[in-house]
């Protein structure tokens, strides 16, 4: 990988030949990456031991919060991977909240007052339509915004600050405040809940894909290292990254697999599809959440996007040097419109999810998130200097984010204290993270 | 053509390079006024004159970093519009900048390929290639170098200079402009760039070099260009005036007497 985002390797000898660190050397595992997963523990145990001494139950670590948590991750997550492209380019979007709000009461209006009367109630092409109309409502502010931050030369902050006013009163003048629903049916499923996710089998299927990706992605990365003579990483290093990386794919298989859905779900769909319940009760797991699996396909796409592309390179090279970029004849311009374009898109994209999850649109889907996404970005390394940031490392922050809140609520605390603790938990991790830059150098 | 050393240059041909009656001028202040250069293959020109003088400002009309205000430039004899750094790119004018126009945060394959990557089949960039590509070209300017995977911030100044020299020469530039290449080297990396700078000149480019070390100039170059205020002092043989002669032409703007 070209990327330097992480921690410099070192090519000479390593300073402290631990097993551990000799471990690390091998695999060549990103130590940040490392820190983040060990914070999000943290949290994850803590969470779950103060509720099982505490409150006599730890409801923290069961198939049913982590499922839940999966979920309300999503839409935040989606947001966060472009934020990290914005953030890379020394910019910021602070409308993000705002825009999902316009796209959310767009679709809306799109699915509930204007669809039905053209193609009529009920019709299968309107979930798609109006998805379709949400994320090119949210490109096109998205290239408005980036086209006045390129050419018009107004610093990012700004442009996003009157966007994040203006979008939300737009959203509001809309709806008139009114909160619009139902929803199509269809639509619906795109934001989760038992019908919403892919079910036992369809998640051991995505989860079997997904190990003989990671497979192949060694096995293909091993062919390459040995064709150009680069030096390669021990065999049983790769066998270790190939077995963590199944592990953590199936473990959660397992884990939405034990989520059933609830009894008054089971029996209305029993009915609907005149099945016996047994006496122990009928067992339909969840599954994988369908935002869940459109946050992932995201985010996959967006690694790419952003590690293989010469979009990527170029959003990393403006970063890191904004100057030779554009001597390097880079039109350094146009990728601001680009890059504001799909932070748009995928806001447009997180509407989705989030008023498919409400099933309804109200003008006030999203206030606050500009800040959430932001966070989750800088809490997974992204650098406000610019230059340096990662997809996973968003996605986790994102996580961290969201157990968080899901943490706090579960054991009861107010929201008064909740707001404290993000925010101090937000200004910690970058700390920290300064201190692990300084020393790595 | 003969390119045996310094003024046995054949300059009877179409010159490589002509800038004609160039003039820019920022808020009022002519930074270059009406300007008249040119340079041959296999010819190194230096380009002299105090900070201020525009020499730097000249130069960047040509690797297409200004616009300038009026004048034309000729490559080959043909006129040539440079609007932006990928017209001159076009032109096959390749430039290091003084401040080492690099992205810090990206190894050094990655500066090298900037804006010009590898891609493999489906359009991605090929990280293995470029990198087995700086490889090579790096065994062949700076063989001492090893720090392929680390971004170039890493890096010391002269490692960071043989990645911008690299990049002009992998990319078979016929111009090259370097801009105090060796500023901010040790002695060993400067005479790393100047054997580097011999070679070029064999190879027949022809290169811009903006110098302030008279020692340099007398040493690399054929035919050194001096400026002062904005305005070309004159243009001589390297090897028909000496030091003094130079130094004279840069403080009092004059030209030495034939």
């Amino acid at each position: 990988m070209t990327q330097t985002n992480s921690a410099p390797r070192q090519d000479g000898a390593s300073p402290r030949p631990g097993v551990f660190g000799r471990f690390l050397r091998a695999t060549e595992i990103d130590t940040r990456l490392l820190g983040m997963i060990g914070a999000l523990a943290l949290i994850w145990i803590g969470f779950h031991l103060y509720g099982a001494l505490f409150k006599g139950f730890g409801a923290f670590l069961t198939p049913r919060n982590l499922w839940n948590l999966s979920v309300q991750t999503a839409s935040i997550g989606i947001m966060a991977t472009g934020m990290v492209l914005v953030i890379i380019t020394r910019h910021i979007d602070l409308s993000v909240g705002s825009i999902l709000g316009v796209c959310a009461v767009v679709m809306g209006v799109v699915q509930v007052h204007v669809l039905p009367g053209l193609i009529g109630f009920g019709s299968p092409l309107i979930w798609i339509i109006a998805a379709i109309i949400g994320m090119a409502t949210g490109a096109l502010i998205g290239a408005f915004h980036g086209a006045i931050i390129a050419f018009g030369k107004v610093p990012a902050f700004i442009v996003t600050l009157g966007g994040l006013l203006v979008w939300r009163g737009a959203a509001y003048l809309i709806t008139r405040g009114e909160t619009i629903s139902p929803l199509d049916e269809t639509f619906k499923l795109l934001g989760g809940g038992p019908y919403g996710a892919i079910g036992e089998m369809g998640s051991w299927i995505v989860g079997i894909l997904f190990c003989i990706g990671i497979v192949w992605l060694l096995w293909q990365g091993r062919q390459r290292r040995r064709s150009y003579e680069f030096p390669l990483r021990p065999l049983w290093a790769e066998g270790v990254l190939g077995m963590i990386g199944c592990g953590v794919v199936i473990g959660a298989v397992l884990v939405v697999n034990a989520y059933p859905w609830p009894k008054g779900i089971v029996r209305q769909y029993a009915k609907a599809n005149n099945l016996e319940i047994p006496d122990g009760g009928l067992f339909i797991s969840h599954g994988f959440a369908i935002p869940v699996l459109i946050l992932v396909g995201v985010g996959i796409a967006m690694t790419i996007l952003l590690n293989r592309t010469r979009f990527g390179r170029y959003v990393l090279a403006i970063g890191g040097n904004p100057d030779a970029a554009e001597l390097a004849g880079i039109n350094t311009k146009m990728m601001t419109v680009k890059i504001f374009a799909l932070m748009g898109f995928l806001t447009g994209l997180s509407a989705v999810v989030a008023s498919a999850r409400l099933g309804s649109a109200t003008n006030s889907l999203g206030t606050l998130d500009e800040l959430y996404v932001i966070a989750a970005a800088v809490i997974g390394g992204t650098s406000l200097a610019g230059g340096v940031g990662t997809i996973y490392g968003a996605i986790l922050g994102a996580f961290v984010m969201q157990s968080l809140q899901t943490g706090m609520v579960l054991i009861g605390f107010d929201s008064a204290v909740q707001q404290i603790v993000v925010g101090s938990v937000l200004v910690l991790a970058v700390f920290i993270d300064t201190i692990y830059r300084r020393n790595i150098k | 053509m003969s390119m045996t050393q310094t003024s046995t240059l054949d300059r009877t041909g179409t010159p490589l390079v002509e800038l004609r009656n160039i003039s820019i001028a920022f808020g009022g202040v002519k930074a270059v006024d009406h300007v008249t250069i040119d340079l041959f293959p296999g010819e190194v020109v230096g380009l002299l004159g105090h900070n201020g003088a525009g020499k730097s400002t000249l130069i960047k009309c040509l690797s297409g970093a200004y616009q300038m205000d009026s004048g034309e430039i000729f490559i080959n004899g043909e006129k040539a519009e440079i609007r932006n750094p990928r017209d001159a790119r076009d032109c096959n004018i390749e430039t290091i900048y003084q401040t080492l126009a690099l992205a810090d945060n990206l190894d050094a394959a990655s500066n090298l390929f900037l804006g010009r990557e590898i891609t493999g089949p489906g359009g991605f960039v090929d990280d293995d290639r470029m990198e087995a590509e700086t490889r090579k070209i790096m065994g062949r300017l700076n063989p001492n170098f090893r720090k392929f995977k680390d971004p170039v911030k890493a890096l010391s100044g002269g490692q960071r200079q043989s990645v911008a020299i690299a990049r002009a020469v992998y990319f078979n530039a016929r111009i090259l402009i370097m801009d105090e290449p060796t500023a901010a080297l040790g002695p060993h990396e400067t005479q790393m760039v100047a054997e580097l700078i011999e070679e070029l000149k064999a190879q027949g480019l022809g290169i811009f070099l903006i110098e302030h070390d008279i020692h340099n100039v007398m040493r690399l170059c054929d035919r050194a260009s001096v400026m002062k205020n904005g305005q070309l002092v004159g243009t001589v043989n390297v090897d028909e005036v000496t030091d003094e002669d130079i130094l004279g032409m840069i403080i009092l703007g004059k030209k030495p007497e034939a």
